[in-house]
């Protein structure tokens, strides 16, 4: 009985890791009508069987290559009955799956931080739904092999994160969510034009099939330039960074580290349009260019835009920009040399994987550094760093998770942010050694600024405001712990990561004839 | 041959963009989102219009000749994507007005 349910969740587990947290999402208000404890408990069961489930996935497509999940075929493997893709096919590599992965894990850390966090606060049914529905709109859009079900989960993930970022409802974060709706639904709606110009020359939406069909035409590159820019403002790349601010400063704590790893699903987006859509194109090579100058301004204008802040959240929020930065600028060096095998194996690879990995740490050190950002919020009520001093007599745990979520941002050893960086500069140095220097001198500021504010946090004397209360209660500080601890795990044993998730998930981007052949 | 619907959506999306970034007015903002998406869908629509085709429900018209379903289906769902986005932001504007008692963007809090 249970390996038949094990069988059935393994074959449909493209489709049920979308379901799940979707279907759990509107069953948490009824939850909530029995009692708090009861919602708390289905929310964590909901994600933990998303989790489960996304592990199946992953481990499917570790072993056997991509799994694809056709939605209203006799059978799932049917993706193209006469040669044509017409219906919505769910398409999971590795690079998929590893987004996937974050997304659902992130969101358990979230929601069991929020139980603590959000107290007693009114409309928490709402807010842990509006959770479930973040989570089922980044998987969704991480695994779907479709342009238009792009646009919908990508409007799915922007409404409920907007939902998000005004649930305090004070004047300030209505503010960062009305400007957040406004600049992602422009976005999501140039996306839309241009799957529809795409769709008007070849009658197709699916992105195997488009990939293998697509020439190169004007109206093309007008299709590339608006979804490449569309998925830039998502993921909050510097020209297009000014929601980032603005949105991650005024939502919850949680809400902010949830929307970090929101912002990677938007990154993910734009790996897949310009490595597997128009990859193999001759030009596509220009666009590893435009990307390694929008990482190369987002570290610097991001870092130095950080340094001046006196709002923690906001600090930390100009410090995602300028990390979003080392991923483009990675994987920006592998797009730009991808027609060059040489350059491509020598560095280039080695670029793209540091640049990937640089994802999944960013999710874990920025997403513990909001969190002890939280822990803070949640014992001084400020989030003015001029009125919080001498929080290490008071907090030492969340001390230390703050010194060890700094660290790994500022790129030192042992923590995994120093892993990924290293690798991203030692292959940008071949590349281009003026980028690695901007790189490494942005990693120096950054250190600058985290200085700065343990100082004026954690260092000095107890001041009356902050001195009352001690440690933050233990579900919080146990999430914070956990992820402090995968955070020097994976910088003392980066090979664990590199060699089963990330260079499977580099191979994944760069394999575009076998995304191509998975469907047609 | 240019053709005539084309010109419309360029009119239509040209408005509402020019209506999001120069009005200080979020209502207007909203409007302009709005006139931009209808801009999107008419796109859409028109790329699966076929001369002298009926609406494609099969089982009426097996012999005629139909537009194409997809992008009605598409612009279907993008309608109702652009309800709940309108919706939500003008939700915002209230809980805004509600706070400063105006909805001007100049009027703005949130600063560097």
């Amino acid at each position: 009985m249970i390996d038949a349910w094990l069988e059935f969740c393994s074959q449909n587990a493209p489709a049920l890791v979308i379901a799940i947290p979707l279907i759990a999402a509107f069953a948490t208000p009824l939850f909530s009508r029995i009692s708090e404890k009861v919602r708390n408990i289905w929310v964590v069961l909901s994600l933990l069987a998303t989790f489960r489930v996304t592990a199946t996935l992953l481990h499917n497509v570790l072993d056997n290559g991509q799994v694809v999940y056709t939605l209203g075929a006799s059978v799932p493997s049917l993706t193209a009955p006469d040669g044509f893709p017409f219906r919505i096919i769910l398409q999971a590599d590795a690079m998929s799956a590893f987004m996937a992965i974050i997304s659902v894990s992130m969101a358990l850390i979230v929601c069991i931080y929020s139980f603590r966090f959000m107290g007693k606060k009114s409309g928490l049914d709402k807010y842990f739904a509006l959770l479930l529905v973040m989570t089922a709109g980044m998987i969704g859009l991480v695994t779907t092999g479709d342009l238009f079900s792009m646009f919908v989960f990508l409007e799915l993930l922007s409404v409920a994160s907007a939902a998000m970022i005004a649930y305090y409802s004070k004047g300030e974060s209505a503010e960062a969510a009305f400007k957040y709706m406004v600049v992602s639904s422009i976005g999501a709606l140039m996306i839309l034009f241009a799957a529809g110009m795409l769709y008007g020359q070849y009658n197709l939406l699916n992105i195997a099939g488009l990939a293998g069909v697509i020439e190169f035409t004007l109206i093309d590159k007008m299709a590339l330039v608006l979804l490449f820019s569309a998925f830039a403002l998502k993921c909050g790349a510097v020209p297009l960074h000014m929601w980032v601010s603005d949105a991650y400063g005024e939502a919850p704590a949680p809400v902010s580290a949830f929307l970090v790893v929101a912002s990677q699903a938007g990154l993910y987006a734009l790996f897949r349009i310009s490595f597997t859509l128009f990859g193999g194109l001759p030009g596509i090579a220009t666009m590893g260019w435009a990307m390694i100058i929008f990482g190369l301004l987002s570290m610097f204008v991001g870092v130095t835009m950080a340094i001046p802040q006196k709002d923690i959240k906001r600090l930390m929020a100009y410090h995602a920009v300028s990390q979003t930065g080392y991923m483009l600028l990675g994987v920006g060096v592998g797009l730009a040399v991808i027609n060059d095998m040489g350059s491509l194996a020598l560095f280039g690879k080695s670029a793209m994987e540091g640049g990937i990995f640089h994802v999944i740490n960013h999710a874990m050190y920025k997403g513990l550094l909001f969190l002890t950002a939280g822990a803070i919020i949640y014992r001084t009520g400020t989030k003015n760093l001029n009125e919080m001093s001498g929080l290490a007599h008071t907090m030492p745990l969340t001390t230390i998770f703050f010194i060890v979520g700094a660290l790994s941002i500022a790129g030192l050893p042992p923590f995994n942010g120093f892993a990924s960086k290293l690798m991203i500069y030692e292959s940008v140095f071949l590349f281009n050694p003026l980028f690695a220097v901007i790189a490494m001198v942005v990693s120096i500021l950054t250190l600058a600024s985290f200085v700065k504010v343990f100082h004026s946090a954690f260092m000095g004397p107890k001041v009356s405001k902050s001195a009352k209360g001690g440690e933050v209660p233990l579900s919080m500080w146990f999430v914070m712990g956990i992820l402090a601890v995968l955070i020097i795990f994976f910088g003392i044993f980066p090979d664990v990561m590199l060699d089963n998730l990330v260079t499977p998930a580099v191979d994944a981007l760069l394999n575009q004839a076998g995304y191509i052949g998975g469907v047609i | 041959m240019i053709d005539i619907q084309m010109i419309a959506v360029v009119v239509l999306i040209a408005l509402g963009i020019s209506a999001a970034v120069l009005k200080r007015n979020m209502i207007k903002v909203v409007m302009g989102i709005g006139v931009m998406g209808s801009g999107v869908n008419l796109f859409l629509v028109s790329m699966g219009y076929v001369e002298g085709g009926v609406a494609p429900i099969f089982t009426n018209t097996p012999n005629l000749t139909m537009v194409l379903a997809t992008p009605q289906a598409l612009t279907l769902t993008s309608i109702v994507i652009s309800l709940a986005v309108t919706a939500l932001m003008l939700s915002f504007s209230v809980m805004i007005y509600s706070k400063y008692g105006s909805i001007d963007t100049r009027k703005r809090r949130l600063k560097e």
